[in-house]
């Protein structure tokens, strides 16, 4: 096997240790005076773009941000929960940037580039430092010092966290950056506009074609660098964790033009999420990965067990995960935890009326804090009850903001009974393919966190989504972006009036009104349900050849049908969300069937992806090194048409083994 | 669809833009389920009038779980519904009866535009932080994060101020559409930690001056802000705001 020559990761050569120091004092640079002329487009204001455009801003590179919302803080970043990870080892527990690089790769199956996650580990530390300095308010010990805790798949204690709300405080520390820059007049901020194509010139991409989603007018914006920081595709299966608006619409447009797609078969399924109530459910909520740091998930012995959790005895209850992993219980990676459920739902123990759910449980957490506080204030005498209640408000302080969010989504108090919770797609994985520099194969074109495959390879540990995003933008960009742009210095303004930009435009405005005229029968929201279906139910936890196959066959004639039957009211030059829906429900459309391609092309199972013919016998994910130790990149071709690029994973500093948290 | 019986009457403000006259229209809406959300109970009345070949209704969400701010309907007169300590999105139809009727209403206030429907163009807030709303630290200059303790205390309490998401209600819910609640709680976060002191009266004066540019008004303590916001930031956040622009106002050299 032999790495495609159409791909080349520009990994630096040295020791793994030495590649970014080395990389970073020998990059080309750009002086102030050109970097005042050099335009950059920054796509999407979550924790990679804001940071990249307030960092490029601060640089003094001439910046443009975009974002969908009506402010670039309602990003979906604001949403992440639990933590970020940094090797920082302030808890002296053996943590270091070798021991994070050597978790996240073997956390991922073996299949991520160990020169991007090495990078990755090193700047982890910078991020902390740099959010503090803003002012984000993270959690606190009582010296004063900031506090840990774990996440899965890790035995040190290496996650910092505000609360149960860590992506809001680290993005609104991003967005107070480039609102700063804004206020200075060094970033132009488009919010309520969506970017809908690339602008490629002589092979270089060269700007945008966005639309105001106020006005629905197309607008063209020239840059000597387009950076795509638009986050994951989950919404390609309707229900998932992400926010209504998250899409794949920008990253897709790039993919038809040029840039590859790699590894879109591997999504994330996180195990603790609220479980389905309804047919109406238009979004399922996520309940942080840090609550199994404190609870333990269980079902009962006993198969269609109907008593409520607090009335099942201690020695009914299967704590399934503590059973089959002893090392790691409850903090198993994500993937392993999700299946882990299935496999117990499936099998006839799954609780709650739609028996897909499992319960997570704090009763032991409760007792466990409250003897603790009964222990430090020397009351020895306590009855149950108080040990119970002393423990429920430790447990509030930590946790209380995802509590009262199940309690309001649920009805339920998880106070008095154990949260049920269930399985759902919450991350993607794969995304635009890039180079060491974060290019993508269009020249030009960036792609930063989530947006991208690079670091998280077939599974993502925890709480380190927060700290990708942040890496690239903060620290990684600035640097790289400089290697192309030393470049343009010569280039000068680039015109909108160019034949691309207007061809370009042409395309964009021609594909709207195709939209808008089908008036058909069905709305965008029941073509994205049903494909929501199709993808869950054949290329979600659980993926087999044949299933596979049939969601081809299905999702070929779901697009077709759509462009024939697709309902979208409004007009095109108003504020029209139907009409964005449409547009991003076609591409995940497109996008669905590439995945079910890469997933049946994928003969083995790894982290996220799992092919029901391909496991151990204790029906653990079952890998092919020898065949399928490489990220596949998809060129797109036509209709229908794609063709595979691979690229070899070297492991020089990791030794390969079969994943075990047992 | 949808396995829920409650009935419900929905007086629904629309409104083409900005620059039209708006006004309220009735939909009646069948089948919805207790455990709906709210916005999921719109999801349903914009499906109805898809296949009625009306125009859905143009309302903001993004989340749905109550963290991004976007959402902003003003429900029975009440900004984010009957509920306390929620946003629109975190509302679920259990909160109401069979038989109801609910009036749904954009934020209402000169520093909100109405854009379409119920959608209202809330940019003054990102001009408020713009202002001053930060610390001016550029990337790659910070110092170790653990070489400048902080107490528990004053971390906790600039988190709680920091917990703001930026919604509006807090002004949508005063009679004067003052927007002090959200201002006090960045001049508050950023004043209670080390890292905020060095520009601590500069943002002050620059943040107050931008928020009455902004058409703002003023605070006359009636506390409905603190009252109807969805993360109950607290009204205290107000009197530590006077307090800093009032030391900041003394000495000042600018504004």
């Amino acid at each position: 096997m032999a790495t495609s020559s159409r791909l080349d990761a520009r990994i630096p050569q040295g020791s793994l240790e030495d590649k970014w120091k080395k990389y970073k004092s020998s990059v080309p640079l750009v002086n102030p005076a050109n970097k005042r002329n050099i335009e950059v487009i920054v796509v999407g204001t979550g924790l990679a773009g804001a940071s990249a455009a307030a960092t490029l801003a601060e640089m003094g590179y001439k910046v443009k941000a975009f974002c969908f919302q009506d402010s670039p803080r309602r990003a979906h970043s604001i949403a992440a929960q639990g933590g970020i990870n940094a090797a920082k080892n302030y808890q002296n527990d053996g943590d270091s940037v070798h021991r994070l690089f050597y978790d996240t790769i073997k956390g991922g199956d073996y299949r991520s580039r160990e020169a991007n996650v090495h990078r990755l580990a090193e700047v982890s530390g910078n991020i902390i430092d740099q959010c503090v300095a803003q002012g984000v308010p993270f959690a606190r010990e009582y010296g004063g010092l900031l506090s840990n805790r774990s996440f899965g798949g890790v035995q040190v204690q290496r996650t910092f966290y505000a609360a149960g709300q860590t992506g809001q405080q680290l993005l609104l520390g991003a967005y107070s950056g480039l609102q700063r820059q804004v206020g200075m007049g060094t970033i132009a901020m488009y919010n309520r506009h969506e970017m809908l194509d690339v602008v490629k010139i002589d092979g270089k991409c060269r700007g945008i074609i966005a639309r105001n989603l106020i006005t629905g007018e197309l607008e063209r914006h020239s840059a000597h660098a387009v950076l795509l920081c638009t986050g994951g595709y989950g919404n390609v299966f309707y229900l998932s964790t992400n926010a209504m608006g998250s899409n794949v619409t920008a990253a897709w447009k790039a993919h038809k033009r040029g840039a590859f797609f790699a590894n879109p078969c591997f999504t994330q399924i996180h195990p603790t999420c609220i479980p389905v109530s309804g047919e109406h459910q238009s979004k399922l909520t996520l309940m942080s990965e840090s609550l199994r740091n404190d609870g333990r998930i269980w079902v009962p012995k006993k198969q269609n067990d109907t008593r409520p959790g607090n009335e099942i005895p201690e020695e009914e209850r299967d704590y399934y995960l503590e059973r089959r992993y002893p090392a790691f219980g409850n903090l198993v990676p994500r993937d392993i935890a999700s299946r882990a459920a299935k496999e117990r739902c499936d099998a006839g123990y799954g609780v709650g009326s739609s028996k897909l759910a499992v319960f997570l449980d704090f009763s032991a957490a409760f007792h466990r804090y409250g003897q603790g506080e009964a222990n430090k204030n020397n009351i020895t005498n306590a009855s149950e009850a108080q040990i119970l209640e002393w423990g429920k408000a430790v447990v509030k302080e930590k946790y209380g903001n995802l509590f009262d969010m199940y309690k309001q989504i649920t009805g339920e108090d998880p106070y008095e009974v154990p949260m049920r919770i269930y399985p759902a797609v919450h991350y993607t994985m794969g995304g635009l393919w890039v180079d060491y520099n974060l290019m993508t194969t269009v020249p030009g074109l960036y792609s930063l966190g989530e947006a991208n495959f690079s670091d998280h390879g077939a599974n993502r540990l925890g709480a380190s989504a927060l700290m990708q995003g942040l890496a690239d933008g903060y620290f990684v960009i600035p640097i790289t972006v400089g290697a192309y742009l030393a470049g343009e210095i010569r280039t000068g303004k680039i015109s909108t009036d160019h034949e691309a930009f207007v061809q370009t435009e042409k395309e964009v405005k021609d594909r709207i009104e195709k939209l808008i005229s089908i008036k058909g029968n069905t709305s965008p929201e029941l073509f994205h349900r049903r494909l929501g279906k199709i993808m869950w139910d054949k290329c979600g936890m659980a993926r087999n050849e044949k299933g596979l196959k049939e969601a081809i066959v299905e999702i070929r004639a779901l697009r077709e049908e759509f462009w024939k039957d697709v309902k979208v009211m409004g007009k095109i030059g108003d504020f029209n969300p139907e009409l964005d829906k449409a547009n991003r429900v076609a591409d995940f459309i497109e996008l669905g069937e590439l995945m079910c391609i890469d997933a049946l092309t994928r003969n083995e199972s790894c982290g996220g992806h799992f092919r029901e013919e391909y496991q151990t016998e204790e029906g653990e994910a079952l890998r092919d090194d020898e065949n399928f130790m490489f990220v596949s990149a998809w060129e797109h071709i036509a209709t229908e048409k794609w063709e595979l690029h691979k690229e070899d994973l070297v492991y020089d500093n990791i030794k390969i083994a079969q994943r075990s948290y047992k | 669809m949808s396995a829920g019986n409650m009935r419900l009457t929905l007086k629904v403000w629309r409104q083409s833009n900005t620059d039209t006259q708006g006004g309220f229209e009735n939909y009646n809406l069948d089948g919805v389920s207790p455990d709906m959300s709210f916005l999921e109970m719109f999801d349903i009345l914009n499906e109805q009038l898809i296949e009625e070949n009306k125009e859905p209704v143009a309302f903001d969400h993004d989340c749905r779980e109550g963290i991004c701010g976007m959402c902003s309907m003003f429900i029975n007169g009440q900004p984010h519904g009957p509920l306390k300590g929620v946003t629109t999105c975190q509302l679920h139809m259990r909160s109401f009866q069979d038989g109801d009727t609910i009036t749904v209403e954009p934020w209402r206030a000169a520093g909100f535009p109405v854009i379409k429907d119920l959608v209202v163009n809330r940019d003054g807030f990102d001009r408020i932080i713009s202002a001053g709303g930060f610390v001016s630290v550029n990337t790659g200059n910070a110092q170790d994060a653990n070489s400048l303790p902080i107490a528990k205390e004053n971390a906790d309490d600039a988190f709680a101020a920091a917990a703001c998401i930026g919604c509006g209600a807090c002004v949508a819910a005063c009679k004067n559409a003052s927007a002090m609640l959200f201002v006090s709680a960045k001049i508050s976060q950023l004043a209670l930690l080390p890292q905020g002191q060095a520009e601590r009266s500069i943002r002050a004066e620059k943040m107050v001056a931008q928020m009455d540019a902004e058409g703002f008004g003023n605070c006359t303590n009636t506390h409905a802000c603190s009252a109807e916001c969805p993360k109950e930031i607290s009204f205290e956040n107000i009197a530590r705001m006077n307090r800093e622009y009032l030391g900041a106002k003394v000495s000042s050299k600018a504004v």
